[in-house]
């Protein structure tokens, strides 16, 4: 598990050039969090604290929960979240390997259920172009410690909404897609800023894939049910909807395919059975963004698949030696 | 507001159909039920359970005339396997019947006492005791099921039950 | 040019080169031989001598106790010291009973008629001879061959299939075998040929032992038997799997709750067609095989050709003595090998390898973590099984569920033991589990076959109910007729 951390080294290092330092808070108070949430659990359960302690997955978990957080986001959202996935999500189902949710999508799931304005306020990225209002180190942690942003500025002067929540609010407003992607956040094929960032996330997944710590079928089905719901619609109507390579680089998609689908606790677990739930995820995913009521549907989507492992185990057992089909 | 409620009170309706649905078991052939049952029963034909034979015991539990934990030889595994096959509560077997015996047992004669008068030989289901009028009687204990009907007809008991060979 | 039919399987180490530096020798010879009677599979045999009989090198001293058992011979000549149990190793160190040989050291042979040439016997003939020499496979199972070749023999198309694949690390006795002796594997598929009736045989090999590959294709050649042809596989554990070595070479599966006669093939290891070779063309019946003494415990790691019953501690000192660095003697291979709780054991005709292990031969196990269900074991595990589902019934003991995850279909190869990332002793677990199970599947058969007598007795007395009735009826009629 802790390749895992590694490969999201790169993606945790550009968001930072990208979106400010305060994921680093973020990540802090998350681990901070769960390490004594684990440890609090571990004792209640009478289990020993070493080896289940420093295991690496609760780290992984907060590390992904603050990643899907506004970088500015207060710390008692992030400490919620975690406290959340890690006592009941994971423990309270029986702990480690237990868990039939993916626990850091829990936790997402219970704070955009319940914050959800504070989760859509998001940075503008430092790019050129665009003049994010750049908080320094003391700055950042002074807002996310006190939940309200520095004297000099207000929330609407510092924050901006991701790419997909833009096109969303653009959609719904009545602009042609061609108009949503002219607006000063979109690049070439994604949101400025996060397109980077997505490819450290792809460069970190290939990692784990040379690694063989998480097999392909499960990305290459979540991004091909994308890309294929993806090309589809917006060929029938390319005003209306956005194109494949939009929705592959644009919020959770290739984070959520190589490191948070890929959880192995809660994922199928034959090859054919993690494809079905790979793709399955794809096309939520797709549906949520497109027709829900969310922005980004990866975490519903995931949940959602998480719900339906036990039955695609049920038919999915591979053929046994020497059996008939 | 109007559209909302009547989404909601279609899927609400919806949902509770496919649930009756899903939850009603599917018609099944009643042969095929009490071959199923059938096969849960370990057949030792001992009429514990009051009926005559396993085969019987399965056809009154399709029938709904028994309860699933009538079987003393099939033990409180075999009533949990019955329950979970015809929907019903698992319940440990009741001691009325008989008790659950702790390991298997086969019919032994003593030979030395034998008499040679058949009564066993007519008692025993599943024919597992050889021999003739006037001849040696013996129980193939590899054939035994440990039903113990042929226990009461010996005249000079002259049988007992033994631990199963292993 | 080497192909696999292995799905999943492990590439491994070998550690095969320490041990096969050296050529064979024989062991030295030792004061006592201990036969333990139930050695092979099957009936254990029973003897033929008794305390204080003058014995000689090659004579029969137990017969077998069953129908499935084996013939016994003594490996030196002397006299029988006892009968009594003593520490088996197939038992981890529990007493079996055994005839204890004490070793005169003249050698003096045991005299029997010559043979006639082999293929003057007809087959079933030539199958009882293999039977009376004691011989029983040599490639782990002990299984009487003569059984094995009388329940494959009469299947249409049968093929023999010599398993050379020796898969597993640390065991090189077979590598060394088909080096020196592989006239005597060619013999010995012959000798088989004409005991099966069959047509075609296979000599299977892994690709990474060249030198034993060139000698036996020397041997094959030499033979200038068209019957007889030599198969390279590649070397990944468990190859030499007799199932995953008959779908490699042959291409089918042999069928659950099925044996290779199933699928035309009879399949025997190279050593046991040695063995048969020098019991049908020397007249020398199986009274000693090759074992390898590796690990980093012993001084000198190498091969030798060992009578029966010779305690390990002696072969230990035939090589060299201990290092000092052993931390457990294992008796097998790294992967499916047991750990023997003292060396005062007898090789008996399963030991091809004794393992000195040290720290530097096995990786310590770590603490036992749940299982992330990371799906490393059922890519590893060769018949197809999902071991993580396996795990979760056995923990529960559900043996239903084992049942239908095919628990009975493990090999114990213990591929998924090595992989797992949570140090689960997983071939540990399931081999604790199958007795139940198959206790479970035998009260079943055992059920269906009462249930079967009974409904045969009731029709029975239900018929002698009706044609009695039927014979009264009638008396009823005739009498009416006559009034």
């Amino acid at each position: 598990m802790r390749q895992v951390l590694y490969a999201l080294v790169p993606t945790v290092a550009l968001h930072v050039v990208f979106f400010g330092p305060g994921l680093l808070i973020q990540i802090v108070l998350g681990v901070a969090t769960a390490l004594g949430c684990e440890a609090a659990a571990l004792r209640l359960r009478g289990k020993p604290l070493p080896p289940f302690l420093l295991d690496g997955s609760a780290i992984i978990t907060a590390v992904l929960l603050a990643l899907c957080l506004p970088p500015l986001a207060p710390w008692w959202l992030v400490v919620s979240g975690v406290a959340f996935a890690i006592l009941l999500a994971k423990h309270l189902f029986g702990g480690l390997g237990a868990n039939p949710f993916n626990p850091a999508m829990v936790g997402y799931a219970v704070l955009l259920v319940s914050f959800p304005a504070r989760l859509l306020q998001w940075l503008p990225p430092n790019v050129a172009g665009i003049e994010p209002a750049n908080l320094s180190l003391l700055e950042t942690l002074a807002t996310i410690l006190t939940g309200s942003p520095p004297a000099r500025l207000t929330w609407d002067a510092i924050t901006s909404p991701t790419p997909l929540d833009a096109l969303r609010t653009d959609l719904a407003l009545g602009l042609t897609m061609g108009e949503a992607h002219a607006r000063v956040l979109f690049s070439t094929f994604g949101g400025k800023g996060w397109d980077w960032i997505n490819l450290a996330t792809l460069a970190g997944g290939g990692w784990l894939l040379a690694l063989r710590i998480i097999r392909w079928h499960i990305p290459v089905a979540m991004l091909g049910a994308l890309f294929v719901c993806a090309s589809v619609m917006s060929a029938a109507d390319p005003g209306a909807y956005a194109g494949p390579l939009f929705h592959l680089t644009s919020g959770a998609s290739l984070l959520g395919a190589f490191f948070i689908a890929t959880d192995p606790v809660s994922a199928a677990t034959s090859n054919r059975g993690r494809l079905i739930y790979g793709a399955g995820i794809g096309v939520l995913t797709y549906v949520i963004r497109t027709w829900g009521g969310y922005p980004d549907g990866v975490a519903f989507a995931v949940l959602i698949m998480n719900l339906a492992v036990p039955l695609i185990d049920r038919y999915t057992i591979p053929r046994i030696y020497g059996h008939a089909r | 507001m109007l559209p909302a409620l009547l989404t909601m009170v279609g899927l609400a309706t919806a949902a509770g159909i496919a649930a009756v649905l899903a939850a009603r078991r599917p018609e099944r052939d009643h042969n095929r039920l009490v071959d199923e049952i059938d096969a849960l029963l370990p057949q030792t034909q001992c009429g514990r359970c009051t009926f005559a034979g396993c085969r019987p015991y399965a056809t009154a539990l399709a029938n709904g005339e028994a309860d699933i934990n009538q079987c003393p030889p099939g033990g409180h595994a075999t009533a949990a396997a019955l329950a979970s096959l015809l929907g019903r509560e698992p319940r440990p077997v009741d001691p009325r019947f008989g008790s659950v015996p702790t390991q298997p047992m086969v019919a032994w004669i003593d030979e030395g006492a034998c008499i040679g008068c058949v009564k066993c030989i007519q008692a025993c289901p599943v024919d597992a005791i050889v021999g003739a009028s006037k001849f040696m009687h013996t129980v193939i204990a590899a054939q035994c099921t440990g039903c113990e009907l042929c226990i009461p007809p010996c005249p000079v008991d002259c049988i007992v039950m033994r631990p199963a060979p292993i | 040019m080497a192909t696999s039919g292995v799905r999943g399987g492990l590439r491994l180490n070998a550690h095969k080169e320490r041990s096969t530096e050296h050529s064979l020798r024989p062991a030295s010879p030792v004061e006592s031989l201990v036969l333990p009677l139930d050695q092979h599979a099957g009936a254990p045999a029973v003897p033929r001598v008794k305390p204080g009989d003058r014995i000689l090198r090659g004579q029969p001293i137990a017969e077998p106790g069953g129908e499935i058992s084996a013939w016994l011979h003594s490996p030196a000549s002397g006299t029988v010291a006892a009968i009594e149990p003593r520490p088996a190793p197939h038992r981890m160190g529990a007493p079996a009973l055994s005839i204890v040989v004490a070793n005169d050291r003249r050698d003096e042979r045991y005299e029997s008629a010559s043979p006639p040439p082999f293929e003057q016997l007809s087959p079933q003939q030539l199958r009882e001879t293999i039977g009376r020499g004691g011989i029983v496979g040599l490639g782990g199972a002990v299984f009487p061959t003569a059984a094995k070749l009388s329940s494959a023999a009469g299947a249409s198309g049968l093929r023999l299939l010599l398993n050379g694949a020796e898969c597993e690390p640390y065991i090189s006795c077979d590598d060394v075998l088909m080096r020196e002796r592989a006239r005597d594997v060619v013999f010995g598929a012959r000798v088989l040929l004409h005991a099966l009736a069959a047509q075609t045989c296979v000599i299977a090999i892994e690709d990474d032992t060249p030198r034993a590959a060139e000698s036996l294709g020397a041997a094959v050649a030499e033979a200038r038997d068209e019957r007889i042809q030599l198969r390279l596989v590649a070397s990944i554990y468990p190859a030499g799997g007799e199932r995953q070595l008959i779908t490699t070479i042959f291409g089918v599966e042999v069928p659950h709750g099925g044996l290779p006669g199933d699928v035309s093939t009879a399949c025997l290891n190279v050593g046991t067609a040695a063995a048969v070779a020098q019991w049908i063309r020397d007249a020398q019946p199986l009274t000693g095989r090759i074992v390898t003494v590796t690990g980093d415990g012993v001084r000198e790691q190498r091969n030798l050709d060992v009578p029966l019953g010779t305690p390990m501690a002696a072969l230990i000192y035939d090589c060299g003595g201990y290092t000092g660095r052993m931390s457990r003697l294992i008796m097998g291979g790294s992967m499916m090998g047991q750990a023997l709780p003292h060396d005062d054991m007898p090789v008996i005709k399963a030991t091809n390898c004794i393992i000195a292990a040290s720290a530097l031969d096995l990786q310590p196990r770590g603490p036992e973590m749940p299982c992330i269900r990371c799906g490393n074991c059922s890519a590893a595990c060769p018949a197809v099984l999902l071991p993580q589902q396996l795990h979760w019934y056995a923990l529960a003991r559900d043996l239903a569920a084992l049942e239908t995850y095919g628990l009975v279909d493990c090999i114990e190869c213990g591929c998924c033991d090595y992989v797992c990332p949570s140090q689960i002793p997983l071939a540990e677990r399931f081999r604790d589990m199958k007795p139940a199970l198959l206790e479970r599947l035998t009260a079943r058969a055992n059920a269906d076959a009462a249930r079967t007598r009974f409904d045969a007795r009731t029709a029975r007395l239900e018929r002698i109910e009706s044609e009695r009735d039927a014979a009264l009826a009638r008396k009823r009629q005739e009498l009416a007729k006559k009034s």
